[in-house]
């Protein structure tokens, strides 16, 4: 033993070898440290991206391009009001081809351009949802028949891309879409000052088109909604009960483990499986109609269930059984216990799963491609059968469409579609903050 | 009379019952509730569960069932003509029936068809109000033995708290109903896949395409339905997305839960919360619509070819997508371990650095591989972004420049817009979607078993 202490060469820290071995050590946690760090930037990076990339996009969805021009409502197209009963008007405003008046103020307007073709290629300028714009004028305020009104029409969604600075114009002239002729035109309107980009409130309250101009997403939002209610009335219920159960009830067994393991499973089944069920139980067995929040919401109740069943388990098991044994020592039952103290305590908790939960269902969008709710509908849907689509496959359908306009369209219900997740995580975080207490 | 004005008047007559109980128990004690065995309420609550549930199950039976009885019905009735192509016929006679039915304009001209029709619409309305008149009189027997039973002595919390509890069991059994629809369904529709294509093509040959399949003259043609170029391409994109996610999601973690500052993690866990709450169309929009021409242009000045599909760009998004999920699944792993481990050594002169690479990362390890399963989980069954960025062709092939497509994306493309129920082609998505199943509940599975089995019990 005493051979081996002599032998033993203490480590000379001062030696050339030894600190150059230190400073690669320290060197080595130095591009570490900057490795995690950098890991942490990128990621950040990625989420700046994304969200400028979208909100510069989405910010002019917002907005819509138009054109003053001063449009004759002549007697002579629509008819004299003063002729006619209200209802015999309005019957012959509807018959009336509103593009004759638009066209009557563009050739005022452009009084050189004389063939039928470069005619109607200017009219073209216009959107076609100009032609609603005019009858719902006329129909609300008849008396302007016979007079010349100045009337901000929508322009056409190659316009409003020229206007938005999306198409340049210093591009050859084969490579865009707007010729060099409907920019002289448009030039001659702005110089006019009859170009102006307003907000669109049109974008908020339609329902979808196939006119990027005249689309809108309140069908979206509406079909969205309808269908949370249904997934909301399925799932929060029988969410709560069924972690009332297992957490209060259920006897340890076999079964209830199963059931334990079972739902921690389904929590990471792929959605669009959720959605094959849906279209083979729903739609093969069932025959619900297609294409209805109804059957998306039963389907994303199904996909939410295990986020709320496992939320109000853990907020079940957080209230302390103090509670619960002061409550049996007063006389209560079992069910009392449960129903009376632990579920109001442990509410907000579960009202927070929930809230997640229906914050998933509404980004979610594989399944209801599964169950058909992906079809171009205009109709703002009326109830929970009929067809409709929701925000986030709106946006699915919007990105598939070749119009350059749609873009700008997309990142709009992108931005819509965050702002109410945002809202609803938010909701979610300040009930936690508010109610979470300290037992 | 609809489906909802049953439920209403069901709901209804609960109402009712539970105040006519409620008022005949306080009667039966002589107005003096102390008298009860229970509260009035409680007999109220009783009689209105006696009442609701039997018709309930009357209205569900109906809204399960009631249309498929019906249109077997029709189908029996219909004379042997309508049927001029065999029995594969039957659902198309359907589908013409529901459609006659719906359109108000007359587009179908075979009287039978129509007559069918007619008859559709009067059995639906005689089943309805059958069913209406069944769960009605259902909730009044109910109503008629819980109004029978109301004595002072009969204990009816105890009664209600029994059903209460059954209607508890029951919800917690329904979720398990789910994963049992899920296979039920999946297995079952496969299985008929199965019966047109053998197992043994699907799982190894080497050519997909459904859509020749439509033809009566190619009907499953040899190799047609092959699923290894979808299980290769959904493994490529799956391999990018874990290269991009798995070292930023451990780096990330390893940095937020050893080195970083707290305000820094105040900062740095909301980014990567928001971006795990980003819904995943968004991100496909992106990855098509930004990521993927950037990558086009940029093979073009490299001189590479890059598809404008490819799984790259499908990939990396794919892998932006999970790195919160690595990231905050890591991070509980790493934090689980002891701080005395740590601190041991440190304290031996070890550098943070080679404490986290020597000691920290192997006693978290089996909590970050399950980690890591559970991402490639989610990668695999990810739908939007392929669909939106990846493409259509099959092709077998590890070049991450060029465009493949995934299993996802081939369900979404087999039952989007029409479809027959029956063909090959529309089954052959649930043989998808059973395999798609399976390996990520495997990978779940797995996951959980090692994170179980390999986890150190420290203190």
């Amino acid at each position: 033993m005493s051979k081996e202490t002599t032998e033993f060469k203490p480590t000379d820290w001062q030696s050339p070898e030894m600190k150059a071995r230190i400073k690669r050590r320290y060197r080595k946690e130095k591009s570490f440290r900057v490795m995690g760090f950098t890991a942490v930037i990128i990621a950040a990076l990625f989420l700046v991206t994304l969200l400028g990339k979208i909100s510069s996009d989405g910010i002019y969805g917002f907005f819509q391009t138009s054109i003053d021009l001063d449009v004759p409502f002549s007697e002579a197209v629509i008819g004299n009001p003063r002729d006619m009963d209200a209802d015999a008007f309005e019957q012959q405003v509807m018959r009336t081809n509103m593009l004759r008046l638009i066209n009557d103020a563009l050739v005022k307007e452009f009084p050189e351009v004389k063939s039928r073709r470069d005619r109607r290629e200017l009219i073209r300028m216009v959107s076609s949802g100009a032609r609603a714009q005019l009858r719902d004028m006329l129909l609300a305020d008849p008396s302007i028949v016979g007079t010349t009104q100045r009337v901000r029409l929508l322009a056409s969604d190659d316009i409003d891309q020229v206007r938005k600075g999306k198409i340049n114009p210093e591009e050859a002239e084969a490579n865009r879409k707007v010729k060099d002729r409907e920019l002289a035109w448009y030039n001659k309107l702005v110089e006019e000052d009859r170009i102006s980009l307003n907000f669109h409130t049109a974008f908020l309250t339609h329902g979808d088109s196939r006119d990027p101009e005249m689309a809108g997403i309140w069908g979206a939002t509406v079909g969205s909604a309808l269908t949370l209610v249904v997934t909301l009335a399925i799932a929060f219920p029988i969410g709560v009960l069924a972690a009332i159960y297992l957490e209060e009830f259920a006897p340890k067994n076999r079964l209830t483990d199963l059931i334990e393991v079972n739902i921690n499973n389904l929590a990471a089944v792929p959605s669009i499986v959720f959605g094959l069920l849906g279209l083979a139980v729903f739609l093969g067995v069932m025959h619900l109609p297609r294409s209805a929040p109804l059957v998306g919401g039963l389907t994303l109740a199904l996909m939410t269930l295990p986020t709320i069943i496992i939320a109000s388990r853990a907020s079940i098991k957080a209230v302390p059984p103090s509670i619960r044994d002061a409550a049996r020592g007063l006389g209560a039952s079992p069910m009392q216990v449960v129903f009376h103290h632990v579920v109001p305590l442990a509410m907000p908790g579960i009202l927070t799963g929930t809230i997640i939960g229906m914050a998933q269902a509404l980004g979610e969008t594989a399944p209801l491609l599964m169950i058909g709710m992906v079809a171009f509908i205009v109709d703002i849907p009326g109830g929970v059968t009929d067809a409709a689509t929701a925000l986030p496959v709106q946006i699915f359908l919007w990105a598939d469409s070749p119009e350059r306009a749609f873009v700008e369209k997309t990142s709009a219900a992108i931005m819509v579609l965050l702002f109410f997740l945002i809202m609803m995580n938010g909701l979610a975080i300040w009930l936690r903050q508010k109610f979470e207490r300290q037992w | 009379m609809t489906s909802t004005a049953i439920f209403l008047s069901l709901i209804l007559l609960a109402l009712v019952a539970f105040a006519l109980t409620r008022q005949k128990a306080l009667v039966s004690a002589g107005g003096d509730p102390a008298k009860l065995h229970s509260l009035p309420r409680h007999y109220g609550y009783f009689a209105s569960a006696c009442v609701i549930l039997p018709g309930l199950l009357a209205f569900s039976i109906w809204l399960i069932f009631g249309k498929s009885i019906i249109e077997g019905l029709i189908l029996a009735g219909l004379p042997e003509n309508v049927y001029q192509e065999g029995v594969d016929n039957a659902a198309l006679v359907l589908n013409r029936i529901r459609l006659a039915i719906e359109n108000t304009v007359a587009v179908e001209k075979d009287p039978d068809i129509l007559a069918a029709a007619q008859r559709f619409n009067d059995l639906y309305i005689k089943g309805l109000w059958a069913t209406f008149a069944l769960s009605i009189s259902f909730g009044l027997v109910g109503l008629y033995l819980a109004a029978n039973r109301t004595q002072p002595d009969f204990r009816a919390r105890n009664k209600f708290e029994r059903i209460l509890l059954i209607a508890l069991a029951i919800s917690s059994v329904l979720a398990v109903a789910t994963t049992l629809g899920i296979v039920g369904s999946l297995l079952f529709e496969s299985l008929r896949f199965f019966q047109e294509v053998s197992l043994v093509e699907f799982v190894f040959g080497l050519h997909w395409s459904p859509q020749t399949a439509l033809r009566a003259d190619q009907v499953a043609s040899a190799g047609a339905f092959g699923a290894v170029p979808l299980f290769a391409g959904t493994l490529l994109i799956s391999l990018i997305a874990m290269s991009v996610a798995g070292p930023i999601g451990l780096l990330a973690a390893i940095y937020l839960t050893q080195y970083a500052s707290v305000r820094m993690r105040k900062v740095a866990k909301p980014v990567l919360e928001i971006l795990a709450g980003v819904p995943t169309v968004v991100y496909g929009f992106f990855a098509a619509l930004t990521v993927a021409p950037m990558f086009r242009d940029m093979g073009i000045v490299l001189g590479l070819d890059i598809a404008s599909e490819s799984a790259l760009a499908a990939g990396l998004v794919m892998g932006i997508m999970i790195i919160p999920f690595v990231s905050s699944l890591s991070d509980d792993a790493i934090t689980a371990v002891p701080k005395s481990l740590k601190d041991g050594s440190l304290a031996l002169g070890a550098t943070p650095s080679e404490t986290i690479k020597q000691v920290v990362l192997p006693a978290a390890l089996p909590g970050i591989v399950g980690a890591f399963l559970l991402a490639v989980s989610r990668a695999v069954g990810e739908t939007m972004i392929v669909v939106m960025a990846a493409g259509m062709q099959p092709k077998l092939t590890a070049n991450p420049l060029e465009a493949v497509t995934t299993v996802t994306v081939q369900i979404v493309a087999l039952l989007t817009g029409d479809q027959e129920f029956d063909s090959a082609k529309t089954l052959s998505a649930f043989a998808l979607g059973l395999a798609l199943f399976v390996s990520t509940m495997a990978l779940n599975v797995v996951a959980l078993k090692i994170v179980r089995k390999y986890r150190e019990v420290y203190d």
